[in-house]
């Protein structure tokens, strides 16, 4: 009995990946472009009459976490969606439905490729980012895990929202108004230990506010939580995503008739 | 185009596809497949008619995993399709109705991912074998959004015969395709079969059924209303219609001619004759029939002889069971 299509996988993760070359405008110029202009605006421009810092670190290398995950985030979730959307919305989803492929072989291409993408585009701005802003990454090993990590999480968010989306308005309604809003308030700009009750308490109920801590940590070594907090709940989003995925699978939910 | 008689007859009996009580009712309520029962042999061209919404789409996409049965069993290959079913849907092949696939590839690329889908290995010589066979290898580095319609529809025949399956289904596989290129698909599927594919094909074009299946199955409301082999089928209920134009009207019918089936029609200009068995009996009566008209002096100045068409037989089943 074949458990696990090795070959499949590889076929969907290939495709998807040269899916995004072929849009690289779009898929990486675009939001390499856009953290640059943060990175301008915030890290060189406002950041540079800010003495005192944040947090202990200089305000342009403290924002650079913050706008790495606020791209990981809105990318891998766009891109998780956008993979698997666009069969269901062409039609073309009979093929994959019909091969001899489940939901590891499913999620090894769709997913694994839209994380890829992300760690290229996390790579590029880190990188772009040393021309504008002085940072250091304390904890280099952890930082990758944890960008692994997100890009992975929120890669499997954004095949379920395009299995939920029944239109291109719901693809682009999750990333635009709940994953950048959360990552902006999250602490990206600043720590949340200047914000004053009750808005600390509240800002503790935003998921996204663990995952900058933690990558801040990865960084700096320091954070408002322990990083062991931070990746306990991005590993136990992954492990949610993956089982409501799996579910999806059994059932056919949004993609058997 | 004319198949060779071998190619006619139902390659043995060896089953493939065993269908039992598949019933499908979707979310809203609607009942797709209500209890089907059917058996494809190994080897056959099986057309499967039937109106818009009788159900064909659903049980093809049972069959391969785009729809889930409410209840039944299927069997692929001897084996139930829920155990190992990647090891069986391997061995499926699909062309939709539709012209779904992502436009922006190239012709090529788009062929392999599906044979890589399908758990593949490359095989440069296959991929250009099937492409040289449906006329796209000079289309393969375009994309498929420049290719005209027929051409999009060879390219989804291509994507499933590369990872070149045992049992391949073909839903309205000349859907808007034009006569001439028909004909050519027509040919290019009875290739297919020759090679032992067994070939499950829904069509409109109930020409097509009569052409190339060697058997059909009727389908109507969500129930196989009849599988029969095409021959025995139309032989069993063809009939020849001749439409004899007289010189001179006639009143009656002679009593002479009473051993035929004919009525007049159009005023007393013209003998309908009605008869025969849709496997030539008609046609040889209809030529003793105008030996006899030329003996009893009855002038006649045209002949038009059809056969029924296995369309004409269609519409009289559904018809018959509407009623």
């Amino acid at each position: 009995m074949i458990a696990f299509n090795a070959r499949s996988a590889w076929t969907i993760y290939k495709r998807e990946v040269l899916r995004a070359l072929r849009t690289a405008m779009q898929s990486i110029l675009a939001p390499v472009l856009t953290t640059t202009l943060y990175f301008v605006v915030f890290g060189a421009a406002i950041g540079s009459k800010m003495d005192s810092g944040m947090a202990g670190v200089n305000y342009g290398a403290f924002i650079v976490p913050g706008l790495l995950l606020l791209t990981l985030l809105s990318e891998s979730t766009s891109n998780g969606s956008f993979g698997i959307y666009m069969p269901r919305f062409t039609g073309a989803i009979y093929e994959l439905l019909s091969a001899p492929v489940g939901v590891a072989e499913t999620l090894i291409g769709f997913v694994g490729a839209a994380a890829t993408k992300s760690l290229i585009l996390a790579a590029i701005i880190l990188i772009t980012a040393t021309f504008f802003v002085d940072y250091t990454i304390a904890h280099p090993f952890y930082a990758l895990g944890f960008i692994l990590l997100v890009s992975a999480s929120f890669s499997l968010l954004g095949f379920i929202l395009g299995i939920w989306a029944d239109s291109f308005e719901k693809l682009g309604i999750v990333p635009v108004l709940f994953i950048i809003p959360l990552t902006f308030l999250g602490g990206t700009f600043y720590s949340i230990d200047l914000l004053p009750e009750p808005w600390r308490s509240v800002a503790m109920a935003n998921p996204v506010v663990y995952l900058v801590n933690g990558l801040r940590w990865c960084f700096y070594g320091s954070s408002d939580f322990p990083i062991g907090l931070s990746l306990g709940m991005t590993l136990g989003f992954l492990v949610l995503c993956v089982a409501f995925i799996a579910w999806i699978f059994r059932t056919g939910w949004r993609l058997r008739a | 185009m004319e198949l060779s008689p071998v190619s006619r007859i139902t390659r043995g009996m060896e089953p493939i596809l065993e269908i039992s009580g598949l019933t499908k009712t979707y979310a809203g309520g609607f009942t797709a497949l209500q209890g089907v029962d059917l058996t494809i042999n190994k080897g056959e061209i099986f057309a499967l008619l039937g109106p818009n919404g009788a159900g064909k789409t659903t049980l093809i996409g049972a069959v391969c995993g785009l729809v889930r049965p409410t209840s039944g069993t299927m069997r692929a290959f001897g084996q139930d399709m829920t155990h190992d079913w990647r090891a069986l849907r391997a061995r499926i092949g699909l062309v939709p109705q539709e012209l779904a696939t992502d436009m922006f590839e190239t012709v090529l690329h788009s062929v392999n991912y599906s044979r890589g889908l399908f758990g593949l290995a490359p095989n440069a010589a296959r991929i250009e074998e099937i492409l040289r066979a449906l006329s796209l290898w000079d289309k393969r580095k375009a994309q498929i959004r420049a290719l005209s319609g027929g051409m999009k529809r060879r390219v989804l025949i291509a994507k499933a015969l590369a990872h070149e399956p045992d049992l391949l289904f073909l839903d309205e596989p000349t859907a808007g395709v034009d006569v001439e290129l028909r004909r050519d698909m027509w040919a290019q599927i009875a290739q297919l079969r020759d090679r032992g594919t067994t070939i499950i094909l829904t069509t409109h074009y109930i020409e097509e059924a009569e052409e190339m299946a060697d058997r059909v199955g009727i389908i109507q409301a969500g129930s196989i209303r009849m599988v029969e082999e095409t021959r025995s089928l139309m032989k069993r209920l063809g009939r020849t219609e001749a439409h004899i134009g007289l010189a001179t009207p006639l009143a009656v019918v002679p009593e002479v001619l009473a051993d035929y089936n004919l009525t007049l029609v159009d005023g007393g200009q013209e003998l309908l004759y009605r008869g025969g068995n849709g496997a030539g009996g008609g046609k040889a009566e209809v030529a003793r029939l105008t030996k006899d008209l030329v003996a009893n002096g009855i002038d006649y100045t045209s002949i038009d002889i059809r056969e029924s068409s296995l369309e004409d037989i269609f519409v009289d089943l559904l018809e018959g069971a509407a009623a």
